[in-house]
């Protein structure tokens, strides 16, 4: 139910009074309501959930958990090699 | 420029995967038992298979964090009874058309003839009473937190345009009173918990650190790829085997710590808490969203008569047991046998986002609590 899926806000418009965007879900394209994003502009990724923004999301805090999950990665194979040696 | 398609997609890397695994298997010393809250990463969990590549202490419970699997009985009675009023068109998401009520389900009642239309958002179900003024049109508004804002956007939007034919029938319910409720419980064997990403996008995590010190436990957002999973059950197993207890963020892509201010306003705009049941657990105070007074007139239980409601469960079922994460679907002696994803006898065996139906889906019938060490 919580199921919120990223995508690309590719145009932002009102309709019936709320503030709608466009939304690329990597090829499909929807409708989302982006009432909760007043500071949201096109180009940004954001988390939509029945057909509701639900936030902005955050390319550098992304960049940054891969990049711990990367050096653990690392420091691994090191402990590997290490064993096997 | 970043590919952020590409760079979200890294969330699925295998390789990260294993090396987030390989840490897990490395620090754990003992048994601790940590309960993912939503339903929608228990599902990601079996999908992807972690749960069999952790070490065999490390035991994932599944928490009762199904909007669907929680809506007491006697609301989807409610339902049945006003989707089978003439001139109603009754709106729903697509999980709650196969649940089990006292007698049938939606799915029954749009086969006999009845209005039961499948939306993607409650806004639809607006647009469906704007095109409709001769019917009344109702959405069953169930959910956590996450679901809150477009449930209220829903309601602030038929007001704006003047729609008198648009009711809801609430079921919301609201995460940080249950984590009480399973932390206070005398059967309650959760060390750790990994908290609802999406709920936390739109509440952050500011009401935690109390409920984190008041029983000692840790408490990690996390996500619903299988890179945030990993990450997510990482953290706590290091807090555990350190002995800390506080609250941390491994979604932090998405969610910080106050959360979105927009969407708790229009939540509070729109509702207020209220005295909850649910589903196989029973009633939790203040554990739930009601509508306030100023929108009375979009309560589809004021609007709709349906007369006394008998309720009626299974007698085989152990749905709340499996939601209060003291057995697991395997232990019913229903499972997969009697009680299957096309003749569901409980709410956790139809929802894309039950415990049952995800154990049926990705073949887990064999392990049981009985199976797992507890020490």
């Amino acid at each position: 139910m919580c199921l919120a899926v990223p995508g690309k806000i590719i145009e932002i418009y009102d309709s019936a009074g709320m503030r709608m965007c466009k939304i690329d879900f990597g090829g499909v394209t929807r409708e989302a309501c982006l009432q909760a994003l007043p500071d949201a502009k096109v180009g940004d990724f954001t988390i939509v959930h029945a057909g509701f923004a639900l936030n902005i999301l955050s390319e550098s805090e992304a960049l940054e958990t891969l990049e711990a999950l990367r050096e653990l990665g690392e420091i691994e194979s090191e402990i590997n090699i290490g064993d096997e040696g | 420029m970043t590919d952020t398609f590409a760079l979200l997609n890294q969330f699925r890397n295998a390789e990260l995967v294993k090396a987030g695994i390989a840490e897990i298997h490395r620090i754990t010393t003992r048994h601790w038992a940590i309960m993912e809250i939503c339903g929608g990463q228990t599902h990601a969990i079996l999908r992807y298979g972690l749960d069999e590549l952790l070490p065999e202490n490390v035991e994932l419970v599944h928490g009762p964090g199904c909007p669907v699997c929680v809506t007491p009985l006697e609301l989807i009675d409610k339902a049945l009874a006003i989707a089978s009023q003439p001139d109603v068109i009754f709106t729903t998401f697509g999980d709650m058309m196969r649940v089990p009520g006292s007698n049938r389900d939606l799915f029954s009642i749009k086969a006999e003839g009845g209005k039961v239309r499948v939306v993607y958002s409650p806004l639809d179900a607006v647009k469906i009473a704007a095109e409709n003024p001769d019917k009344q049109v109702v959405f069953f508004a169930i959910g956590f937190e996450t679901t809150a804002p477009v449930n209220a956007m829903s309601v602030l939007q038929a007001k704006a345009l003047g729609l008198k034919n648009f009711s809801i029938l609430v079921s919301q319910v609201c995460v940080p009173p249950a984590m009480h409720a399973i932390l206070s419980a005398p059967e309650n064997r959760v060390k750790g918990f990994l908290a609802a990403g999406h709920v936390c996008s739109v509440m952050g995590y500011w009401e935690y650190p109390d409920i984190s010190q008041k029983y000692h436990i840790p408490i990690v957002v996390t996500g619903f790829e299988p890179l945030d999973l990993v990450e997510g059950i990482l953290m706590t197993v290091r807090q555990l085997e350190e002995g800390r207890a506080v609250v941390e963020n491994a979604y932090s892509r998405v969610v910080s710590e106050n959360g979105n201010i927009p969407a708790q306003e229009l939540i509070k705009k729109v509702f207020e808490p209220c005295d909850r049941g649910w589903r196989g657990i029973g009633e939790i105070p203040m554990s739930g969203l009601g509508l306030r007074k100023e929108f009375a007139d979009f309560n589809a239980e004021t609007r709709f008569d349906v007369g006394a409601i008998k309720t009626r469960e299974s007698e085989i079922c152990i749905a709340g047991q499996i939601l209060r994460g003291t057995r697991k679907p395997p232990e019913c002696p229903a499972f997969g046998t009697l009680c299957n994803q096309d003749h569901p006898l409980g709410a956790t065996m139809v929802s894309s986002e039950g415990a049952c139906a995800a154990y049926l889906r990705y073949g887990r019938s064999r392990t049981g609590i009985s199976e797992n060490k507890t020490s």
